[in-house]
């Protein structure tokens, strides 16, 4: 059985003690490292799925998958960041299914600028929570994030929603560093320009 | 610095990965470009809300069913 790597006098995260329990049969704590990341899975799968039902499918299919295969966890990225590989790439496969005329990954329309260049410049109203309601506010990210491509999406959703480091992200995804900043930015400006049509003062007032 | 120059450090600023020099001068061209301040700070605020208001959530009744469902999928094997 492959020991988890770990290299000189770095902490250790307490994940690897739970993996490695869990490679000898010990089921309580592989329900720990579910009940610890199931709802990051599920969120990460709608987010670029944009369907609850598949992201349910996907949360339950990622675990088990990550369950028959721990002994190919090396331990060279976290825990959490190679559950999250296995998450994007059934979700893409999923996406993949339900287009079945169409090519879905990582690159689709990555290669446009188009809504990456700045146009709408106006103050945003300082809370938006006030403005509209819980559901409504809910509603209007929801349309707004849907719109941009799985691949802009999906690295916005580890990146910012999620809180994964630049590396962790490139790493779930497959990609250099450089590349997961530039589709970041873009990610960023996209949607900050689609939010920008909902969220900006309509009172005439300027930021003080 | 220009809008352009601005925009392609603009990650690595949000980052904080950016060296002092280079800090220095992009704070004096926002300080300069309202276009620039804006951009930032509704960036800023679109990282915020998506954060602050998690869009999809499981249920506590889909949640169980899903644990219970692996769970035993996984003891299955044992």
């Amino acid at each position: 059985m492959p020991v988890i790597e770990q290299t000189g006098t770095e902490e250790v995260h307490p994940d690897v003690a739970l993996v490695e329990a869990s490679r000898n049969g010990d089921t309580a704590a592989f329900e720990k490292l579910v009940r610890q990341y199931d709802r990051q899975i599920f969120r990460t799968a709608q987010h670029i799925t944009q369907n609850r039902e598949d992201a349910e499918d996907i949360t339950q299919d990622v675990f088990m998958k990550a369950y028959n295969k721990l002994e190919q966890f090396q331990g060279n990225s976290k825990f959490s960041t190679w559950l999250t590989r296995i998450a994007v790439n059934e979700s893409l496969m999923r996406l993949r299914k339900r287009k079945t005329s169409r090519t879905v990954s990582m690159d689709q329309d990555v290669q446009t600028d188009e809504g990456s260049i700045p146009r709408d410049f106006a103050d945003w109203t300082p809370d938006p929570e006030q403005q509209y309601g819980t559901s409504e506010l809910g509603d209007i990210l929801q349309r707004t994030i849907a719109g941009l491509s799985p691949g802009f999406r999906t690295v916005f959703t580890l990146r910012d929603i999620e809180n994964l480091s630049t590396e962790e992200t490139a790493q779930a995804l497959g990609l250099s560093v450089p590349a997961v900043k530039s589709r970041l930015l873009r990610a960023r400006l996209q949607l900050r320009e689609r939010l920008s049509r909902y969220m900006k003062r309509n009172d005439g007032r300027v930021k003080p | 610095m220009t809008c352009t120059d601005f925009l392609a450090r603009m990650t690595d600023y949000f980052d904080g990965e950016v060296e002092p020099e280079l800090l220095a001068e992009i704070k004096a061209h926002l300080c300069e470009c309202h276009h620039c301040e804006v951009l930032v700070d509704t960036t800023r605020q679109t990282i915020r809300v998506y954060r602050d208001h998690q869009v999809y959530e499981l249920t506590d009744e889909v949640r169980e069913r899903t644990v219970t469902r692996i769970m035993s999928a996984c003891t299955g094997k044992h």
